[in-house]
Formats: C-alpha cells, sequence, structure tokens
C-alpha cells in the first residue's frame, strides 16, 4: 500500500477565544489517527508563524475585528486551497460582533472605545486614555465574518463545535466525502 | 359539509370545514414548519416558512384551508430550499448571535435552521439592526434587534391575555413589534402573562429576567428533538 | 400670512378633529391625516388622546401613525416639500432642483428648518412623470420645475406667500377644475372613443334602471371588460360574486391609488372624468346590490379631492347619489372619499381596504377575497377607476361595441401613461393590440433603448422586442409606459426601482420585508462593479424565493425589475462582473473600514498603507 502524501493545514485564531482550538484538540485520542492523514503548517498549534509552504486546508476561528485580522485571513485565502471557518465566531462575528449593534452615536468607534477603557461602570484606568500604542493593529468600523472578507469554502458551525463535529468534518473532508452535517450534531451554541 | 380528505405529500389525510391545510395537517401528525403561527393564536402568514405547493400554487399552509382532493406538497428539496431562504434571511435581518443569546437551545428559528440544514448564516449580507433594549420593566426586557416579526407576542396578548401590551410599527423592513406607549413599564404587561410565556416568542425578543441561564446549554427544547417532533409523534402513535 | 411655525399640538384640538369622525377607528386614517396637516406631526401625546377617544390602544394608533409616509412622529415643517424621487425626475433634472431647494431652504434633504417653517423630502412617484421633475408643496403640486423656477418659489415662500399663491394669486377664487388643470397639465395626447371621446352625461346610468341587475353584469362579462389597474381580473365575473354572496351590505371602492411608478392615467380620468367614474361606481352598486361606496384617493393626488368633493355634492344634489337615485325606489348609493398617506401597497385591494378601514395598509389573507369579506368584512367590488369609466360606457354604448374594439381576450380601449425619453409624454387612449413600436412613434420616442411597460413590476423591454404588442397575453399594463433612451444607465434605472420596492414593502411577510433589501444591495453591487460571475445566479436565486413565498403581489412582482433586465439585457450584468482576485472578496474595503481607528489613534496602518513604516 502506497502511502498518501499527508495534506497540510494551518490554522489561526482571529477575534476568537481560543475556544475553538481548544476543541480541536477535543478529538482527544483520534488526534493520532488524524496525524497520520495531516500535518501541520503555520498555527498556534505548531507556533509555526508563516506559511512554509502552501497548504491544503486552511482552519480561521474568529472573526475580523482589526487589520491584523484581516491580514492574516487575507493570507490564508491566498495560501490554503481550502478555508474552513470554525465557530460562530468565524462565521457570523459571534461575541465580539456584539459590538456592532450596540453603536448609536456618529462615532461610533469612540463610543465603543471609550466605554471599553473610561467609561465603563467597572472601569479602573488612572490614565483615561485608549490604549494606542503603535505595535497595536487598528480596529476594524466593525467586526466582520470571515465570509464577507474572503471567500469561505466551509463552515463548521458550534461555539464550540464538539470534538466529535470537528473530527467527523474533517476526516470526511479529507476523504472527499463530506455531503453536509448531521441534523442532530448541528448546533450553534 | 363533512370530513373530507386530502393529500399531503402522497399521504391522504382527513381534514374538517374551516381547517387550514397546517389545521389538518397537525391533526394528523404531519409536521409542517412554522415560525410565526402558534397552537392557540390566530394565523397570521407572515413568516412564510409554512409555505407549501398545494395543486402546484406556493401558499401559506397556516392560513390556506384545506380543500377535498387537494394535492399538497410539504416536504420536496425545492420547498425545503424556499424555507432555509426564508430563515436565513430572518438570520440576516436581525442581531441572532445564538452564542450570547440566552434563547438559544429554546429558540426556534435556531432550531428551524437545524431542521432546514442551515448551517451558517452567510448567503445574504447583515443588516444589523440597532434598536434599543428596552429594559425598564422589572421582571421583562425586550430587544427588538432579535424579533422576526412573527407578532406572536401580539394576538397572545390580544387574544388570550385581553391586554394589547404589544402590536408593530413602522413598515417595511422597519415594521418590528414595540410596546404599548412608552415602554413596557408603562404597559400592564406581567410576567405571568402567556404573551410573556417562553413559549410565545420563539426567539430571544422577549426576555423574562433572572432566569436566562436556569436550565445549561445543551440541555434545552431543541437538544432533546428536532423542531417538529412532538407532532410527527402523533403519526407513530 | 407667512408659514405658521410647528406647535405643541393642543390637545382640545385633536379631540375636536377625532370628533369630527365621531371618534370611529375605522376612519383613523382621516383622523391622523387631519392631525398631521394641522400641526405638522404626531406627538406622543397626540397618540394618547386619538387612542382615548377612538377606544383603541396606543399602539394601535402608532402601528397606523408609523405606517404612511405622510404622516411623522417628528415635528415637521410648516411648509413641507416633497420631491418626486422618480426615476424619471431624476433624468429630468432632479438633481438640480434639489440642489436648488437646498440651497435657497439652507437645509438639506430629510431636515426641517430649526424655525419648523420648511421641510425637504424625497417621496416616490407622484403621478407627474409626464411632467417631470415635480413636487407637492403641502396639497399644492408643481411640476416642470427648474433650479429658476425653484429660486421663484422659495422667493415667494419666503416673502409670506401661501403654497397655494404660487399657483395662482387669485387661487382662492378659481374654481377646483380651474385649481387642478392649472397646477398639473392633462396632457392627453389621443383621445379614443371610450373614455377621452364624447361622453354624454350619465347616458349609461340612465340605462342601467331599465336593466335588472343581472342584466347590467351579464352586458359588463359580455364586453370582455377586464380590471385596468394592472392584475386584468374579468369585471363582470368581480361583480357576479359579491352580487351572489349573501349580505345585507355590500361596497363599491373605487382604487384610485394610482402608486405604479410612470402611471397617471387615472390623474386625468379624475379631473377630466370624475362625473362618469361615479356614474361608474353607482352603476356597479345598483348591479351588486351595494348602498355604500369609496373613493380611495392616493395621499399624492390630495389637489383633487376638492375637485371630487364637489363632484359628489354636485350628484347628490341632482338625485344621482343619496337614497332613491334618480327617483328609482331602492337604489340608495352613496361614496365617500378616503385619502391615503403616502403607501404604494394601498393599490393591492385587501391593503386598500385595510387602509380604508383606518388600519395599516397591510395586505389581507386571501382567501376571503373582497367579492365574499372585504371591507368590514362585507362583500366589496374593488375596480380600478378607469374600469368603472368604462362600465359606464359599456351600459350606455353596450357590450358588443366595446368587445369589437381591441383584440381577443383584451378588448376596448385602455389609457396608456406615456413619459421618459420621448417628445410627447402624456396620455393615450388605443384600443388594445397596438405594439410598442406604434406607441413609441406616435410619442416620439423612436430613439429608445428600452421601455419599461407596466411599471416596474412589469417588464422592461429592449428594441429586438419593441413590437411586442400591449394586450393581456403578450405585454400586459395597468398603463404606464416609460421609455429610456440610450444614454440611460439600466443599472441605475433597476437600483432605483428596487429602492423603490422596499421603500414601499409593507413589511407584513418575510421575503419582501426582507429579500427585496438584499436584491437591492446585490444590484449596487452590480453598479459599484464588486460583483462576481456568481452574483448573477444570485439573483435569480433569490429573486425566485421571494416570488414564490411572498404574500401579495408587491412581493410576487418586485424582483422583475431585476430578472426582465437580465433577461433582456444580458449583456449589462456580464459586463459589470469579474472573479475576485485570489477569492478575496471586493466588496470588503480595507481602507474605508480602519477610517474611523486611523482618525482616532492618529497614526497609519502598518499594513495596509503600503507606503508607512517602510
Amino acid at each position: 500500500m502506497t502511502e498518501l502524501p499527508k495534506a497540510r493545514i494551518a490554522t489561526a485564531s482571529l477575534a476568537g477565544c481560543f475556544g475553538c482550538h481548544m476543541a480541536m484538540l477535543d478529538i482527544d485520542e483520534r488526534l493520532i489517527e488524524l496525524m497520520t492523514l495531516v500535518e501541520f503548517d503555520r498555527s498556534p498549534l505548531t507556533d509555526i508563524k508563516t506559511f512554509t509552504r502552501r497548504c491544503d486546508i486552511g482552519i480561521i476561528e474568529g472573526g475580523c475585528c482589526n487589520e491584523e485580522n484581516v491580514h492574516v485571513l487575507q493570507d490564508f485565502r491566498k495560501n490554503c486551497d481550502v478555508l474552513i471557518g470554525i465557530g460562530q465566531c468565524a462565521i457570523m462575528g459571534g461575541l465580539p460582533a456584539m459590538r456592532n449593534a450596540i453603536m448609536h452615536s456618529d462615532e461610533p468607534l469612540r463610543e465603543c472605545l471609550e466605554e471599553a477603557f473610561i467609561n465603563g461602570r467597572y472601569i479602573r484606568n488612572t490614565t483615561h486614555n485608549i490604549p494606542n500604542d503603535p505595535a497595536l493593529p487598528l480596529l476594524l468600523d466593525e467586526v466582520y465574518a470571515c465570509a464577507e472578507v474572503v471567500e469561505m469554502d466551509y463552515n463548521i458551525p458550534g461555539c464550540a463545535p464538539t470534538g466529535d463535529v470537528i473530527f467527523e468534518t474533517l476526516s470526511k473532508l479529507l476523504a472527499g466525502k463530506f455531503r453536509g452535517f448531521e441534523r442532530e450534531t448541528i448546533r450553534f451554541d | 359539509m363533512s370530513d373530507f380528505t386530502f393529500t399531503i405529500d402522497g399521504t391522504e389525510i382527513t381534514a374538517k370545514e374551516g381547517q387550514t391545510i397546517m389545521d389538518a395537517a397537525d391533526d394528523a401528525g404531519i409536521y409542517v414548519p412554522r415560525l410565526c403561527d402558534h397552537e392557540g393564536l390566530r394565523h397570521q402568514g407572515g413568516c412564510r416558512v409554512c409555505t407549501v405547493k398545494a395543486d402546484g400554487r406556493s401558499v401559506s399552509a397556516c392560513t390556506q384551508p384545506a380543500a377535498p382532493g387537494l394535492t399538497v406538497e410539504n416536504e420536496t428539496p425545492h420547498i425545503n430550499k424556499l424555507r432555509r431562504d426564508l430563515v436565513e434571511m430572518l438570520f440576516h435581518e436581525g442581531n441572532h448571535l445564538c452564542p450570547i443569546c440566552e434563547a438559544s437551545g429554546n429558540c426556534e428559528l435556531q432550531a428551524m435552521a437545524y431542521r432546514l440544514d442551515m448551517t451558517a448564516p452567510t448567503k445574504f449580507p447583515y443588516l444589523e439592526p440597532c434598536r434599543p433594549v428596552d429594559a425598564s420593566h422589572p421582571d421583562i426586557a425586550l430587544d427588538t434587534n432579535r424579533c422576526i416579526s412573527c407578532g406572536r407576542c401580539i394576538r397572545a396578548s390580544q387574544d388570550v391575555d385581553g391586554k394589547g401590551v404589544f402590536g408593530y410599527v413602522g413598515r417595511g423592513i422597519h415594521r418590528h413589534v414595540a410596546a404599548n406607549g412608552e415602554d413596557l413599564s408603562h404597559t400592564d404587561a406581567e410576567v405571568t402573562d402567556f404573551a410573556i410565556s417562553s413559549e410565545v416568542c420563539p426567539v430571544g425578543c422577549i426576555i423574562r429576567k433572572r432566569i436566562g441561564f436556569a436550565t445549561p446549554i445543551g440541555e434545552r427544547e431543541f437538544d432533546k428533538g428536532l423542531i417538529g417532533h412532538k407532532i410527527s409523534a402523533k403519526r407513530d402513535d | 400670512m407667512t408659514p405658521q411655525t410647528t406647535t405643541t399640538p393642543d390637545q382640545g384640538e385633536v379631540a375636536r378633529i377625532c370628533d369630527a369622525f365621531q371618534s370611529d377607528p375605522h376612519r383613523m386614517l382621516d383622523i391622523l391625516r387631519d392631525v398631521q396637516d394641522r400641526f405638522r406631526w404626531i406627538s406622543r401625546e397626540t397618540i394618547r388622546t386619538v387612542a382615548e377617544k377612538t377606544a383603541l390602544s396606543e399602539i394601535a394608533v402608532e402601528g397606523v401613525a408609523s405606517f404612511y409616509a405622510f404622516l411623522s412622529q417628528e415635528p415637521k415643517g410648516a411648509v413641507t416639500i416633497r420631491l418626486c424621487d422618480d426615476i424619471v425626475d431624476r433624468f429630468a433634472g432632479l438633481p438640480e432642483v434639489t440642489e436648488a431647494f437646498e440651497n435657497e431652504l439652507g437645509i438639506k434633504i430629510g431636515e426641517t428648518s430649526a424655525d419648523g417653517a420648511y421641510s425637504l423630502e424625497y417621496t416616490p412617484c407622484i403621478g407627474m412623470c409626464d411632467q417631470a421633475p415635480a413636487a407637492m408643496i403641502n396639497d399644492i403640486v408643481l411640476t416642470a420645475l427648474t433650479p429658476d423656477k425653484v429660486r421663484e418659489i422659495c422667493e415667494d415662500l419666503k416673502g409670506g406667500k401661501r403654497p397655494q399663491d404660487l399657483v395662482s394669486h387669485r387661487f382662492d377664487d378659481l374654481t377646483p377644475y380651474e385649481r387642478a388643470i392649472r397646477m398639473v397639465d392633462n396632457n392627453i395626447r389621443h383621445a379614443g372613443a371610450v373614455l377621452l371621446g364624447t361622453t354624454p352625461a350619465d347616458a349609461g346610468l340612465k340605462k342601467a334602471l331599465d336593466l335588472t341587475p343581472h342584466q347590467i353584469i351579464d352586458s359588463i362579462e359580455a364586453s370582455g371588460l377586464r380590471g385596468c389597474g394592472g392584475a386584468g381580473f374579468t369585471s363582470g365575473r368581480k361583480w357576479r360574486f359579491a352580487a351572489e354572496t349573501p349580505a345585507e351590505r355590500r361596497v363599491i371602492i373605487c382604487n384610485a391609488d394610482e402608486g405604479e411608478p410612470g402611471t397617471f392615467k387615472d390623474r386625468v380620468l379624475l379631473t377630466e372624468r370624475p362625473h362618469l367614474l361615479i356614474e361608474g361606481m353607482t352603476i356597479a352598486a345598483r348591479a351588486v346590490g351595494a348602498t355604500e361606496g369609496i373613493v380611495y384617493l392616493r395621499g399624492e393626488y390630495v389637489y383633487l379631492r376638492e375637485l371630487l368633493q364637489d363632484v359628489l355634492d354636485d350628484r347628490r344634489a341632482r338625485g344621482l347619489l343619496g337614497e332613491r337615485i334618480m327617483g328609482m325606489a331602492g337604489f340608495d348609493f352613496d361614496v365617500r372619499l378616503q385619502l391615503g398617506a403616502g403607501a404604494y401597497i394601498c393599490g393591492e385591494e385587501g391593503a386598500l381596504i385595510s387602509s380604508c378601514e383606518g388600519l395599516p395598509g397591510e395586505p389581507k389573507t386571501r382567501p376571503p377575497f373582497p367579492v365574499t369579506r372585504g371591507y368590514l368584512d362585507l362583500p366589496t367590488v374593488v375596480n380600478n377607476v378607469e374600469t368603472f369609466c368604462h362600465a359606464a360606457r359599456i351600459i350606455d354604448r353596450g357590450a358588443e361595441w366595446f368587445f369589437e374594439m381591441g383584440k381577443k381576450g383584451s378588448h376596448g380601449t385602455k389609457l396608456f401613461s406615456v413619459s421618459g425619453d420621448c417628445l410627447n409624454p402624456g396620455i393615450y387612449e388605443l384600443p388594445y393590440g397596438l405594439s410598442i413600436r406604434k406607441l413609441l412613434e406616435l410619442a416620439g420616442g423612436e430613439d429608445a433603448a428600452a421601455v419599461l411597460v407596466g411599471g416596474p413590476s412589469g417588464t422592461m423591454i429592449a428594441r429586438d422586442t419593441f413590437h411586442r404588442e400591449l394586450t393581456f397575453d403578450d405585454l400586459a399594463t395597468g398603463g404606464a409606459i416609460v421609455i429610456f433612451s440610450s444614454n440611460r444607465n439600466i443599472l441605475e434605472i433597476v437600483e432605483y426601482y428596487m429602492s423603490f420596492f422596499v421603500h414601499e414593502s409593507c413589511g407584513y411577510c418575510t421575503p419582501c420585508r426582507v429579500g427585496n433589501v438584499f436584491l437591492q444591495k446585490a444590484v449596487a453591487k452590480f453598479r459599484q462593479g464588486l460583483a462576481n460571475p456568481a452574483d448573477i445566479e444570485y439573483l435569480k436565486d433569490l429573486s425566485s424565493t421571494i416570488i414564490e413565498t411572498s404574500r401579495c403581489g408587491l412581493g410576487m412582482t418586485s424582483p422583475n425589475p431585476i430578472l426582465s433586465t437580465l433577461e433582456n439585457f444580458p449583456l449589462i450584468y456580464s459586463a459589470m462582473v469579474k472573479p475576485s482576485e485570489n477569492r478575496i472578496r471586493a466588496t470588503f474595503d480595507i481602507q474605508s473600514a480602519i477610517a474611523d481607528a486611523r482618525h482616532l489613534a492618529k497614526r497609519r496602518s502598518h499594513i495596509f498603507d503600503k507606503d508607512f513604516g517602510e
């Protein structure tokens, strides 16, 4: 039996909580099985920061709340054949996207930052400044779902998706047998 | 006119005079997906999720009278695609961020998405309404950014509670449910009203304060079974 | 008299307005219209008073107040200027007219001046496409506007003239008819045999007295008359259904809510043939056994209110309305005028009935149909202005006379409202069956590149199909013919019409309320050159969902501007699409997305400002 070349996977966590990456680890001992089929390239799991070469699959957790998220997502789109959004933040913005709907002023971003760093009820910020280190990426006007920024190929719903769903979906995709999710396994929470 | 029969997806069912297609289907244990319709409330025909083909014509099953010999198509790939589009439209119209919504797991919109295989609402642009939340009432809050305009609360309050706490305001994409008068605290709404009960608002628009997460995620209504399974179960009995 | 600035509504007077309508909740639209006219807005307090008086909940009153475009919950100027925003007006110089108003009044569109004297806003088609650009100034209509005219108008208004003084300095001495024709030209370009030729007064009604109701309906049915509002339902059958429904009372409603952009034929009939219209309604009343009638006049035609009121009064005085019409025992019928308040959807018969009942203009669930359960649950015939006028003439001249005109399945004549890029915009009464090419010749529109038949909910056709005929079976139309020359941008037209439907959807059902917004956004993407090849399929797919699932005719036809141009002008779409580069979406604009943050942080982007940090 000739061994198939392993699929290369890259992953990134954008504006997410890293929960979906943790959920990937919930695949548990089946990881060993998975690792016979894949190898990881750029990913927080490998600590590889840039693409070493083109990947078959990119997995994106989180949506885009700042310019760096956009940059990473676009980079993934350029370097991966198939891009998979994982979790509600990647799919529709998720928790960070709450800010999109609570902004009523003409300067929503200022309002949002002032609430977060100056005016909020539980804020103790003696400098009364909004952090503005040059190393901080610029925030976007609102939080964008990944599909608003680049074309996504698949989405795995959940907050976070269970290890089972992630494993099943990846295995089927790798085998070219993915035909959609089992109804009973779909959850958005 | 006495009882008569017609077919839904090839199954012959019996209907009484005056019944809509949905009434008769419910009695027969055939589930027709719906959001704005609710047992015990007047039919509205607004969400259009119950769209079926009756003798080839698109109608809303909740308002269309059943008729002798009618051929109704319900669960076809084409019709379910239309329904999926409608559900997806509603996801994009409001702010339906399930992970932050206390209705998650009890939400009929979400459950309908599950049933109709809508895994990710990415088809349309997000409209992201920005209406203020009405938290004026001591026991109830209203977040109309999650309203799907089903109007169930309006009919429940008028017809069951005899109150008229809610109504529609606005037109077109701006149309939404609002409280009678200035805000909820100025109404005679009580948390014990039928209109406020968990079964009336299908989404997380009407919120009963302080009980949101009493039942943990994973153990809620639609974690136990697909939406509609209770009606389908009648047929198996 | 200087325009009055906005006042806090005196609740005593609000109550008196309610009293004038016996505080009847079914007259809610009249009450709120009068309150709006008097105080220029409907305040929270006013809503409370009206609710108390009519024994409705505040939310029920607010539901009506927030539905109609001409009612406002914010104070409007004592003089409210509504510029007709139709695409025909835009092409006829609306942008310059708008600019002139903005400069003269010192306010932008959508604003009210700080002193409460003026409001400036856009409103969809007000039925003056043959003399665009046009505007309503309170209840006055001004047409064929130019920036110079606007400067004059504003000077006059600021100098203390009332809006009506803009029409004539002796406005108060003019008859309602004189006022109407001074404001608006009829532009009758071709008078046909039925409606715009000679029409002997009440000849049909006299003959109807000698016929049994059955015979009247038989005659209407035999004439082949079909509804002239657009849907084309056989009028005789409609009357028969209503007549056959057992009831104590029946109702005749005239649909004069002529809202389809590009349509203005009823405007001309209401001005020139109002007696014929009421005659037709009276005949219908005899045929179906109705005692009550309503003329539902669109709010945009408020300038015709007095004229119609006078006609009704005159007919009552002459025994042509009221009890014992023409001395016939048991023939009792009277008509009231119901003004709309800016809602296209009210042209849909169920919505029109809702509106007559004092409700938001939402279509009713069908079945039951209005002929069995309509206005206040009574059997109701709703017909278009033109249909009633035809009916009166048919009873006078006989079914055969009418049947002989036109084509098989499309009998008699039809009024066409022709506007856009042509030499002779106006009204053409012609037998059914004329080709578009022939009509273009008559109107001096031979340069047309596209013709919109039946308004946005109809069909947009291209040069290669100008041989098509105006019949119910080929190109059905309620009367709108809008001509576009090759200088016009089809996508701009389509985007405008989609924004019209978004504005006019009542919001009752999901597909129409939400789906049309997505269609509009998608067309905008094409216009901006940001569309993908896949977006063409997206337009078709979304359109078909909206058509198949919508609750009423508005949603079932709203995608037509897109679908008919995709079919007849496919190149304008395919020329605008390009595949996204590296599958990165062109619609996402990083520069605008970080503009706010850049401004707030007072620094530029390390990543996306290429010249920075290198």
